[in-house]
């Protein structure tokens, strides 16, 4: 896979350039501002892209600007962007209706190299990656109830919200497949959303639901 | 014993020149003003030449009022605060120092000084000549036995009757002391009213110096709870983060020790070190999330406080009606005042459910914030929290409420001007 880097520290840059190449992958370019960032990106056009958002000179939220000009140019371009806090107004404007190839994750995250990369990947194949603190917010901030849900189908619910395939969730809550699947059926129903079978159709569904859609 | 000092007392002289040289100085205050505004007023009808003659007339007031203070200051030791001297706001009051400006027209100051320069000379001339008199009639009653017999009648006439007798005498002497025993007094208290008729004209509204007194105090209260503040902040680094960094290192440097031999064991004390590294990151970012986080400089209060109530443990419902973005010092005490209320619903609520409400009305208008919970209540205001909350709402000028009973619920409720 091909990436571009986007992030102001030098410390950072290299940190990631290296776990990535470590991993296989290949570091097209690095940039420190978002300039540099979409220039290189039209030059090396890559499979995805990393992004920090607080970047030169205003230090507020270029990095997020600066990934939105990269959805809307090429669609088909990953975009994974990192933040030292996520918010989930940004999220909200990140994916504003279209969960498809984007991702917005704390820049701890990039600690757990093996599901950093998984997340990564995921973008970059056209799915999406949520940082579960982002996901908490959605929750908090619903404006919808959900206090028809167990706890267990809430924890389901907020998997599915990061972005996360049927096996991916049944890894993490240590059950089979077909436990989640049938948490998933009781979901769409208590809530009201038309099944889908597509993982990020899915994504869609739950985030409209959430209120970001 | 006291009324024979006060016949030689610095005080009493001092009152006395008071009123002596107020005579003087109100005869040039009074020749001054009334020639300024005559001919100034009258210079203005034809063409402006009367503006600049009544800018010095003006100035000269000003100049009257502050030697005026300093004078009070010298010889009655009374001090009078001064008003706000126009200009301060960066703007002289004057053109070209000496064409004066609209304002300088429209400010009470300018017509309290004229006022005081023209009740300068009637107001030191009945003080003066009352207290003169107290002294005259003083000595001459006294000293009667020793010039009466030498006038023409023998004795000061009153119509037919003719003050000779030893009884006149005797009675005259006790008058005359009891006038001059009482004259001192009179002459400071009638220069203890002069002041307080000048500090009524020259001294700063009542109402301005009671809000000067409620400022100095609230901003005492503000940088006392900037600094509670900065010794909590620097706390909880120190006792979180810090800690976990400490914590990380020695694992690591242990790690670095047993991969020579015992690779497992490395292993695992580098998983811990990973783990600690992680807690440590998230602790820091909770910390500034309870501070000033980005997001709410960059998008309001509505998305700050997404992530507060992703942050506490008990459920929360955010409702946020604010059509303008206050100023950014109101949304920051607001934020501020939420997060507080969400940490004390955390730790000591027992609640099961809380809610937020922050709504704005009109423009630049107010800001309302509530937090409530259904929780066990008794929460204590004198609490260094809700006392630092309620110094950060007054340091904005807003009004904090909490409702608090015995067995709950709890109200948190502020209102802050936004102008």
């Amino acid at each position: 896979m091909r990436v571009v880097i986007a992030e102001d520290s030098v410390l950072l840059r290299e940190g990631l350039t290296r776990l990535l190449t470590e991993a296989g992958h290949e570091v097209a370019a690095v940039a420190g501002d978002a300039e540099g960032f979409l220039r290189a990106v039209a030059e090396h056009s890559p499979d995805a892209v990393v992004v920090d958002v607080r970047m030169p000179p205003t230090f507020t939220d270029e990095g997020l600007r600066a990934a939105l000009v990269v959805r809307d140019r090429w669609p088909k371009v990953g975009v994974l962007v990192l933040s030292q806090w996520v918010e989930e107004r940004y999220a909200t404007e990140l994916i504003s209706g279209r969960p498809h190839g984007v991702g917005y994750l704390l820049k701890d995250r990039v600690a757990d190299v093996a599901e950093f990369l998984d997340a990564l990947t995921r973008v970059a194949d056209g799915g999406s990656a949520l940082d579960p603190e982002v996901v908490a917010q959605l929750l908090a901030r619903s404006r919808h109830p959900l206090g028809e849900l167990t706890p267990r189908e809430r924890e389901v619910l907020a998997l599915m919200a990061e972005g996360r395939s049927n096996a991916a969730i049944a890894d993490t809550l240590v059950v089979g497949g077909g436990a989640v699947e049938k948490h998933i059926n009781n979901i769409f129903t208590k809530l009201g959303l038309a099944p889908g079978d597509r993982d990020h159709r899915r994504v869609l569904a739950v985030l409209r639901y959430l209120g970001t859609g | 014993m006291f009324l024979l000092r006060d016949l030689v007392s610095a005080r009493t002289w001092l009152a006395m020149t008071q009123h002596l040289t107020g005579l003087i100085i109100g005869f040039v205050a009074i020749f001054i003003v009334t020639f300024g505004l005559g001919f100034g007023f009258g210079g203005l009808f034809f063409a402006l030449a009367g503006l600049p003659l009544l800018g010095v007339m003006l100035r000269l007031a000003e100049w009257f009022a502050r030697e005026e203070r300093a004078r009070f200051a010298l010889f009655t030791g009374e001090h009078i605060p001064a008003w706000p001297a126009p200009g301060t706001d960066g703007r002289p009051g004057y053109r070209w120092g000496i064409i004066p400006r609209w304002r300088t027209w429209t400010e009470g100051a300018t017509w309290a000084e004229l006022c005081y320069a023209l009740l300068r000379l009637p107001v030191s001339a009945i003080a003066a000549s009352i207290s003169i008199m107290a002294w005259a009639v003083g000595l001459l009653l006294v000293l009667l036995p020793v010039y009466g017999p030498s006038l023409p009648n023998g004795g000061p006439t009153f119509g037919d009757t003719v003050l000779h007798t030893r009884h006149d005498l005797v009675i005259s002497v006790v008058i005359g002391t009891v006038v001059i025993f009482a004259a001192p007094q009179l002459t400071r208290g009638l220069a203890i009213a002069d002041g307080a008729l000048a500090r009524l004209f020259l001294g700063p509204r009542r109402d301005l110096a009671a809000r000067v007194i409620e400022l100095e105090t609230s901003r005492e209260r503000v940088v006392d709870a900037a600094e509670a503040e900065r010794r909590r902040i620097e706390r909880d680094l120190h006792d979180g983060a810090q800690q976990r960094l400490v914590a990380l290192a020695m694992e690591l440097g242990r790690a670095k020790a047993k991969f020579a031999d015992d690779l497992d064991a490395a292993r695992e004390l580098v998983d811990q070190a990973h783990t600690q590294a992680k807690e440590a990151l998230t602790e820091l970012r909770n910390l500034v999330r309870g501070v000033h986080p980005p997001v709410l400089t960059d998008r309001g209060l509505d998305a700050a406080l997404s992530g507060l109530a992703a942050l506490c443990p008990v459920p929360v419902d955010v409702h946020v009606d604010v059509p303008v973005r206050p100023k950014s010092s109101v949304e920051a005490v607001a934020y501020f005042m939420v997060a507080e209320a969400l940490t004390n619903v955390a730790k000591h609520s027992r609640a099961s459910h809380a809610k937020v409400v922050v709504e704005g009305h009109g423009y630049p208008g107010t800001l309302t914030v509530m937090i409530s919970d259904d929780g066990i209540g008794g929460a204590d205001v004198n609490s260094p929290g809700l006392s630092g909350l309620a110094d950060r709402v007054s340091g904005v000028d807003g009004r904090l409420s909490v409702e608090s009973p015995v067995g709950g619920p709890t109200i948190i409720a502020a209102e802050l001007p936004c102008g």
